[in-house]
C-alpha cells in the first residue's frame, strides 16, 4: 500500500483533488497543497480581523443605543462579533502553524497593512441609523457570502461558520427591528435611513468585491471556487443581495441612491452604476476614512496591555 | 415586620426608601457596564473582549431590571429613568462613574487595565455581598430580582478575582500597577455601602442589610484573596468628599450622561 509519505506531491495533489471533488471534509492536520493553505489562511484571517474590525464601528453606538432595550442587543451583537473573530482566528491559527506564525504574528500583519479587513469596516458611522444599516445590510450581505461557505471543503471553518451564520441571522433582525422602528417613527427619523442608507450604498457594493480580477488587479475569487470553498461568482453574490434587499428596501419607502439603478428583464439581473472601484482599492490599503483611527485603537491597546501579555506570560512560566 | 408586597399601598416614607435603594442599584449598574462597553476593542487579549462585553451586557440587563421595577412602582418610564436624569439627580456610587483613563473611547484612549480589573473585582464583589442580602430583602420585587442577579454574578465575581490574583502574583510591574489601582479605586470606595439620606428608612424596612453589615460582609469576602497574597486587606474610607447616594458627583459623571443619552435625547417622545 503507498503511505503518504512515498507518495509523489503530484500524487497527493491527485488525491487530494479528488477529496474535493468528492466532497470530503479537509481537515487542519490533512496533507493540503500550499495555494489551499494560503487562500484559506487570507480568506479566514480577513474575515476573522474583520468581525474584530467590526465590532468598532458598532462600538461607537453601543453607548449611545437610544433606549435600555437597544443597548442589551448592541451589546450582545458586538460581543458575538468579537466571539465570531476568536473562533476565525483559532482556525487561522491551526493553518499557520507550518509556517510557526501565531496569532501576534496576526496582529502584526494587521498593524503592517499586510492583513486587510472589509471595506465596510472602514468607514465612518454618523447617526444611529448606522448601527441599524450595519446589522440589516452589512450583515445581511455577510450572511449571503458566509451561507455559500457553510458547505466549504475545509471542515473547520464550515463548522465555524455553521455558528457564526447562526448568529448573524439574530444580527440582520436587530439591524433590521432599529430600521423598522425609524422607519415607523418622526420625520426627522426617517430622514435619518435615507442619510445612512444613501452614505453605505457603494460600500455595499463594494462588500462583494469586484465582479473580475480585471477589475481591481486580483481577486481570489476563481481560486476559492477551484477548491470548493465557495461556490458562487462576487456578482452572483450582489445579485442574490439586491433580489433579497430591494424589494424590503423600497417597500420602507426609501430611495436607491442610484438613478440609473433597475431590474433588467432580458438579462434577468439587476443593473447598477458600478461604485468606485480605486476608491475600494484605497480603503482597503487602509486608506479609508476612519482606517486609521481604527488601527489605532487597536494598536494603542496592544502596546498598553503589554505588561499584561507580560504578566500573563509571567504566571504561565 | 410583614412582607412589603408592591409598595403601593405602602406609607410613602416606604416607598421613597425603596425607591432610593432602587436607584443607587440601578444607577450603579448602568454606569458600571458603561465604562466596560468603552473597553470593547481594547482588551488585552481577544478572549477576554469576548468574556468582559458579556459582563458588561449582563450588568446593563442588571440595570434594565431595577428601572423596571421602579418604573412598576410608577416613578416613571424605565428609559426615561435611565436617559434623562440629570447627574444630580444620579445615586450611583462615585467609583462607578469614574473613567476609565485619559482619551474618548472612541479616539485613541489611555485606559488602564489594572483599574478595569481592580475596580471590577472590588464593585463586584461589594455588589455580590448586596445580592446576597437583597434575596432576603422584605420588598419581594427586588428579592426576586436579585435571585436572577445573583447567577449571573457568580461568572463575574469568578473572573475577576481570577485576574485580580494572577496580575498580582506576577511581574513586579503588574504588582505595581495593582496596587496603584487598588489605591485609586479605595478613595472613591467611600460611598459604595453607603445609603445616603435614606440609610434609616432603608434599614428599618429590612430592604437590605445595614451598611456596617455590608461593610463588614465586603471586608470578610476578599480577606482570604488578600491572605493568600500575603497582603492586607484595604480600608474603607469613613470621609468621603462626594456621596454619589445624595447625588454628589465629579464631572466624569456629566461626559458618561451625555454619551449615553445622546441619541434618546434627539426625541425622548419617538419610539426608538
Amino acid at each position: 500500500m503507498t503511505t503518504l509519505h512515498n507518495m509523489s506531491d503530484e500524487d497527493l495533489l491527485a488525491r487530494f483533488m479528488e477529496r474535493i471533488e468528492a466532497g470530503d471534509k479537509i481537515e487542519a492536520d490533512d496533507w493540503m497543497p500550499e495555494e489551499y493553505r494560503l487562500t484559506l489562511i487570507k480568506l479566514i484571517s480577513m474575515h476573522g480581523i474583520s468581525e474584530i474590525m467590526g465590532a468598532l464601528p458598532e462600538k461607537e453606538w453601543v453607548p449611545r443605543a437610544p433606549s435600555l432595550q437597544r443597548k442589551l442587543g448592541i451589546m450582545a451583537k458586538v460581543q458575538d462579533e468579537m466571539g465570531h473573530g476568536q473562533l476565525l482566528l483559532r482556525v487561522t491559527e491551526d493553518l499557520l502553524k507550518p509556517y510557526g506564525k501565531n496569532r501576534g504574528d496576526l496582529l502584526q500583519d494587521l498593524f503592517n497593512g499586510d492583513l486587510k479587513f472589509h471595506n465596510v469596516f472602514h468607514m465612518e458611522t454618523k447617526s444611529w441609523a448606522d448601527a441599524g444599516i450595519i446589522g440589516w445590510l452589512v450583515d445581511g450581505a455577510a450572511i449571503i457570502t458566509q451561507t455559500d461557505m457553510l458547505g466549504a471543503s475545509y471542515g473547520p471553518y464550515a463548522r465555524a461558520l455553521q455558528r457564526i451564520c447562526a448568529e448573524e441571522v439574530f444580527h440582520a433582525q436587530h439591524g433590521e427591528s432599529i430600521i423598522l422602528a425609524l422607519a415607523e417613527g418622526t420625520d426627522e427619523q426617517k430622514a435619518m435611513i435615507q442619510e445612512a442608507l444613501d452614505r453605505w450604498w457603494e460600500s455595499l457594493l463594494m462588500f462583494f468585491g469586484p465582479a473580475s480580477k480585471e477589475t481591481t488587479g486580483s481577486s481570489k475569487q476563481d481560486v476559492t471556487i477551484k477548491y470548493k470553498i465557495r461556490t458562487k461568482t462576487n456578482e452572483d453574490f450582489r445579485q442574490i443581495f439586491f433580489d433579497k434587499y430591494i424589494p424590503r428596501i423600497l417597500s420602507l419607502g426609501l430611495t436607491i441612491p442610484d438613478p440609473t439603478f433597475h431590474f433588467d428583464e432580458e438579462s434577468g439581473l439587476w443593473s447598477y452604476k458600478q461604485p468606485d472601484w480605486e476608491e475600494f482599492k484605497r480603503i482597503i490599503k487602509n486608506k479609508g476614512p476612519r482606517s486609521q483611527a481604527r488601527l489605532n485603537l487597536r494598536r494603542s491597546s496592544y502596546e498598553n496591555n503589554a505588561w499584561v501579555r507580560d504578566a500573563l506570560s509571567a504566571t504561565v512560566n | 415586620m410583614s412582607e412589603i408586597e408592591n409598595g403601593v399601598t405602602e406609607a410613602s416614607e416606604n416607598k421613597e426608601a425603596i425607591t432610593s435603594l432602587l436607584f443607587q442599584l440601578a444607577d450603579d449598574d448602568f454606569l458600571y457596564a458603561y465604562r466596560g462597553s468603552e473597553w470593547l476593542g481594547l482588551a488585552p487579549h481577544i478572549e477576554e473582549d469576548v468574556a468582559s462585553s458579556s459582563i458588561s451586557q449582563d450588568s446593563m440587563g442588571h440595570a434594565a431590571m431595577y428601572y423596571k421595577l421602579l418604573e412598576e412602582l410608577g416613578v416613571g418610564n424605565a428609559d426615561d429613568l435611565a436617559h434623562l436624569r440629570p447627574a444630580h439627580e444620579r445615586r450611583n456610587s462615585i467609583l462607578t462613574e469614574r473613567v476609565n483613563g485619559e482619551g474618548f473611547y472612541m479616539e485613541t484612549p489611555n485606559y488602564d487595565w489594572a483599574y478595569q480589573v481592580v475596580r471590577s473585582y472590588f464593585y463586584t464583589q461589594a455588589k455580590k455581598v448586596k445580592v446576597d442580602s437583597l434575596c432576603q430583602s422584605s420588598y419581594k420585587p427586588v428579592a426576586e430580582v436579585a435571585v436572577k442577579v445573583k447567577m449571573e454574578l457568580y461568572y463575574h465575581r469568578l473572573h475577576w478575582e481570577t485576574w485580580f490574583k494572577q496580575l498580582l502574583s506576577s511581574t513586579d510591574v503588574a504588582k505595581k500597577k495593582m496596587n496603584e489601582a487598588i489605591t485609586r479605586v479605595m478613595d472613591d470606595f467611600g460611598d459604595m455601602f453607603s445609603f445616603g439620606i435614606q440609610k434609616q428608612a432603608i434599614e428599618k424596612y429590612k430592604l437590605i442589610d445595614s451598611e456596617e453589615k455590608l461593610k463588614e460582609n465586603w471586608l470578610a469576602s476578599i480577606e482570604p484573596v488578600f491572605a493568600a497574597l500575603q497582603m492586607t486587606v484595604p480600608t474603607i474610607p469613613e470621609t468621603l468628599a462626594n456621596n454619589g447616594r445624595n447625588g454628589e458627583h465629579t464631572v466624569d459623571l456629566d461626559e458618561a450622561l451625555r454619551t449615553l443619552s445622546e441619541v434618546y435625547k434627539v426625541d425622548p417622545v419617538a419610539s426608538w
